[in-house]
């Protein structure tokens, strides 16, 4: 076996140096009558090239977001990546290596980590950030029981605007917590009012901008009608690129602010790992959950970087710890602040610009369709139509002729009226001329 | 020592200062070439943003940065990296590979499942190989992480009890258990319980039934547990706990000592977390991303969350909702957007099949004889803190041995540093006073072993003979002498902003 480097040669020297005379002597400990002689019901090893075939098999099945036109977006988005990040996550003491609790011989993966929190902040408009959480909906339920440490209230308020697998993240969270959920009805038409629910027992108002429908939303009096309650205002990012071109939620009076950053720098993966950001105030890290990276010197006064403030974590203060978490998503902050750092703010900026240009031409030429009405009015790279039938059924027959063309309302959030005739659609800067008539062609013949 | 010949960089030959990305980026530029758009009308509703302040690099620029920072680690790749309760094996390549196949890496999550039909036989495949190698009933294969695993199965757990009608309050846990298991149950409105080991490091059922009421919602017990040790009584326990109307919540993170050598459901446990990034070598990647699928007992099974793969003649179907769920299941809840660590899975399948079942065995049994190796090799001069017996595979030191030196754990660990090794897990399990807990894995050879043991007998003996030179100051020849943590608690900066001057490099 490839993977094994002892030989039975050395097996057996080995195991005269312990003093046995096999190896069952040393699961000794496992009763008799559970030990396993075999598995009998699994193939024996594999060479390269038969697991290549196997899985390249399966992978054959599936249709890969470059090899078609591509508009599907809800919290993952198809970005291209520079060949330079993967190239770079690979390097062995990036890709083999653990968490740094040996910093004298983790300056690597500290110093990224401290850029990755520095970029997360300027980029979210907050002061600081953590060293992130496993993806943006996890982050997003994290932060609501940090508001709820932060204000001793139980009460999340969230808006109808919210990714829906992220409402049932904080759902599922807090129904196992004994803690109480005001979860507004989706909302594609952007009608609800947020600030009319909020009171006194609201520990936090939750609410994505762009929001799950693609409309942005100004954060502002949602913040200030938040902070009068004394509740706190919890700002949700599932397309991070969206902040090269709008104002930061941090600027616009948010607490916290959870992002999911797969578009930068991550691959689609099916759905993970991801990489999800998490920013707040200054004043609030002692109730942050997750790893955080610190500036200090060493012995001799250099400067160098720690995991620090971990008396709020879980292998300090055990049941008494902010979160369970003991992990952070490395690999995938690296891709992502490679990819940040070689796209810079001129970079990102652009990038932007070229998301929100290609999706209003998008916009524009589906809305053309006759009986297609676009329902986003402010949009970044995302929007909603309403489509006559079934969103799920169009998409379905456009996935026919090749094209993907979104994701239907109804399959993210089906307990929810009137979502059944809508797709959201994404255009990123992947998607060329050409990938825009295809799409329009195909929903002509599909509608027609 | 780490004076001699002053260089004007501060650099030394292959160890090179490098600065933050916010030192030597600019605004300006970027290493991505993009074409700006053509002028339109923007639909942004009047919130545009002016600046970011981000720095940019070129390509060569942010190579040479991200490689200079690459050279400041420690990786398996590079030497043994014993960290007890880690398993940091060998990370093949070919499961980057796989990893990457457009097919896997580049599909979307809702794309429409009739464009994904591999993707759903992926998770498929590899949760069958996951519930042939537990013997269980079912999984749950979102988790992000092993702790998210944990919450996954004692949500489970709480769940089925709260349908019962049997809401209980208390969780029992090991004081050497891992921090993730109390802090989760806290997170899920437990109480938690200490149960103590006995003199020989494991768990007595007569300490779990004393323990046991009908208050006692289950009990997280790790096995083979955090002192390396397979919890013999294992199936005792189980039957005591299932008694008491509570369920067994196994910690999966030493799973990777008994892979094929038996199987969870066989010792009575109801649920179990899989850490993919141990055992089935997916790449820890500096601390993630890792994941974490729950196996399940039958009783716990129907709980699982959503969503969820199932088999329908040729056809796989992912069930996302609770409503498109059968009458038999009754899931919990969501605990992730999406559907799971897709990239890890694919990883894991790829390790599983290249061992298939004989290598899998295999690689267990050499995990345990390479960490009974290096036991046989040290314990006439290290201590145990529960005698000398056979470890499964890791071996717990204590610092007992280092009583007359002026040497601490964390001295002797910073010694190996110099000597190129990565040190052991320290001060873990908390039960045990200076624990040193050495995981060597089966991915050595027998000239590592025996080198790390020779060194490790070398610090020993230089540590009784008043080196204290060599220790105190320790590590000499790392990219940093041993850095400042009060400071950095103390004074917490997290970020770099302008304000701050930056600091000279040495």
């Amino acid at each position: 076996m490839r993977y094994l480097p002892l030989t039975d040669a050395d097996r057996q020297s080995m195991l005269a140096s312990i003093g046995v005379q096999n190896i069952d002597e040393l699961f000794a400990d496992i009763p008799a009558e559970v030990r396993l002689k075999e598995l009998a019901n699994l193939p024996r090893h594999a060479g390269e090239m038969e697991v290549e075939r196997q899985l390249g098999a399966m992978a054959a099945r599936n249709m890969a977001a470059s090899t078609v036109p591509f508009f599907v977006g809800c919290g993952a988005y198809k970005h291209h990546v520079p060949a330079s990040v993967d190239h770079l996550i690979q390097r062995s003491e990036f890709l083999t290596s653990y968490t740094p609790y040996q910093p004298e011989i983790s300056q690597g993966t500290l110093q990224y980590l401290f850029e990755f929190q520095t970029q997360v902040a300027m980029l979210t408009g907050m002061e600081v950030a953590n060293a992130s959480m496993y993806d943006g909906s996890t982050a997003c339920g994290e932060a609501v029981l940090m508001a709820r440490r932060l204000t001793r209230r139980s009460n999340a308020l969230l808006s109808g605007g919210l990714h829906p697998h992220y409402r049932d993240v904080a759902e599922t969270l807090s129904k196992l917590s004994n803690s109480p959920v005001n979860a507004l009805p989706g909302d594609p038409l952007g009608s609800e009012d947020i600030i009319a629910a909020i009171d006194e027992e609201t520990a936090c108002v939750v609410v994505q901008s762009p929001d799950v429908f693609g409309r942005i939303r100004d954060l502002s009096e949602i913040a200030a009608a938040a902070h009068d309650k004394g509740a706190l205002l919890i700002a949700v990012v599932t397309e991070i690129v969206s902040l090269g071109a709008l104002k930061p939620p941090g600027e616009m009076g948010a607490d916290i602010v959870v992002a999911e950053g797969q578009s930068i720098g991550v691959s689609l993966n099916f759905g993970g790992p991801y990489v999800g950001l998490l920013a707040t105030r200054q004043k609030y890290i002692r109730q942050m959950p997750g790893r955080v990276c610190g500036e200090t010197v060493d012995a001799n006064s250099r400067r160098g970087y720690v995991l620090t403030l971990s008396t709020r974590e879980q292998h300090i203060r055990r049941e008494k710890a902010t979160s369970n978490i003991c992990t952070n998503s490395g690999l995938c902050v690296l891709a992502f602040t490679i990819h940040l750092s070689l796209l810079g703010e001129a970079g990102l900026m652009r990038l932007a610009r070229i998301n929100h240009a290609n999706a209003i031409a998008l916009a524009d030429g589906l809305s053309a369709i006759d009986g297609v009405e676009l329902l986003t009015g402010n949009f970044f790279n995302e929007f909603t139509i309403r489509v006559p039938g079934k969103g799920a059924d169009v998409v379905e027959a456009l996935a026919e002729k090749g094209v993907l063309g979104g994701v239907p309302a109804a399959r993210l959030a089906p307990d929810h009226a009137g979502l059944d005739d809508l797709i959201i659609v994404a255009a990123t800067e992947v998607n060329s001329p050409d990938d825009r008539a295809a799409y329009v062609k195909a929903l002509r013949e599909v509608l027609s | 020592m780490s004076g001699a010949h002053p260089t004007f960089t501060g650099n030394k030959a292959l160890q090179i200062e490098e600065p933050l990305l916010f030192e030597i980026g600019e605004v300006s530029k970027t290493g991505v070439d993009l074409i700006e758009p053509d002028a339109h009308d923007k639909r942004l509703g009047g919130l545009e943003r002016k600046k970011i302040g981000l720095p940019g690099l070129s390509e060569p620029e942010a190579m040479r940065h991200y490689v200079r920072l690459s050279q400041k680690n420690f990786a398996i790749d590079a030497g043994i990296y014993p960290l007890g309760s880690c398993t940091m094996k060998h990370n093949p390549r070919l499961n980057e590979k796989m990893a990457r196949l457009p097919g896997f890496g580049d599909v979307h999550p809702l794309q429409p499942q009739s464009s994904v039909q591999g993707a759903l036989e992926l998770i498929d495949t590899l949760a069958a190989w996951l519930l042939e190698l537990t013997g269980m009933a079912g999984v749950a294969m979102s988790p992000k992480a092993g702790a998210h695993g944990e919450f996954c199965g004692m949500a489970a757990i709480k769940s089925a009890q709260l349908e019962k009608g049997d809401a209980r309050a208390l969780v029992l846990v090991p004081e050497s258990a891992h921090g993730t298991n109390p802090a989760t149950a806290a997170l899920l409105g437990y109480k938690v319980r200490d149960i103590p080991a006995r003199d020989d490091g494991t768990v007595s059922p007569d300490a779990v039934k004393a323990a046991l009421g009908p208050d006692v919602a289950g009990i997280m017990l790790t096995n083979p547990n955090t002192c390396g040790l397979f919890e013999r009584d294992i199936v005792a326990i189980a039957d005591a706990v299932h008694a008491a109307g509570a369920y067994f919540y196994c910690d999966g993170a030493n799973f990777n000592a008994i892979v094929g050598k038996t199987r969870p459901g066989d010792l009575g446990i109801d649920c179990m977390h899989i850490n993919l990034h141990k055992t089935f070598s997916t790449p820890h990647g500096g601390g993630g991303p890792g994941s974490g699928p729950v196996v399940f007992s039958p009783a716990l099974a129907p709980y699982a969350p959503l969503p969820y793969v199932v088999r329908q003649g040729d056809e796989f179907v992912l069930v996302e909702t609770a409503g498109a769920a059968s009458d038999a299941n009754k899931p919990f809840g969501r605990l992730t957007a999406f559907h799971g660590q897709m990239g890890m899975f694919v990883r894991a399948l790829s390790y599983m099949m290249s061992h298939g079942a004989d290598g899998l065995r295999q690689a267990s049994e050499d995990a345990v004889l390479s960490a009974n190796y290096v036991r046989a090799g040290l314990r006439d001069v290290m201590t145990q803190p529960f005698g000398d017996q056979i470890c499964m595979h890791e071996v717990l030191f204590d610092d007992a041995f280092l009583k007359e030196t002026s040497v601490s754990t964390l001295d002797f660990a910073k010694a190996m540093i110099d000597e190129g090794f990565h040190p052991m897990t320290i001060y873990f399990p908390l039960v045990v006073h200076g624990a040193m807990l050495v995981e060597p894995t089966e991915s050595e050879s027998k000239a590592s072993l025996d080198q790390f043991i020779a060194t490790l007998r070398d610090l020993v003996r230089a540590a009784k003979a008043g080196d204290v030179e060599r220790f105190g100051g320790a590590p000499y020849h790392a990219p940093r002498a041993r850095l400042d943590e009060t400071r950095a608690a103390r004074y917490p900066v997290l970020r770099w902003s302008p304000e701050t001057p930056a600091q000279a490099a040495e």
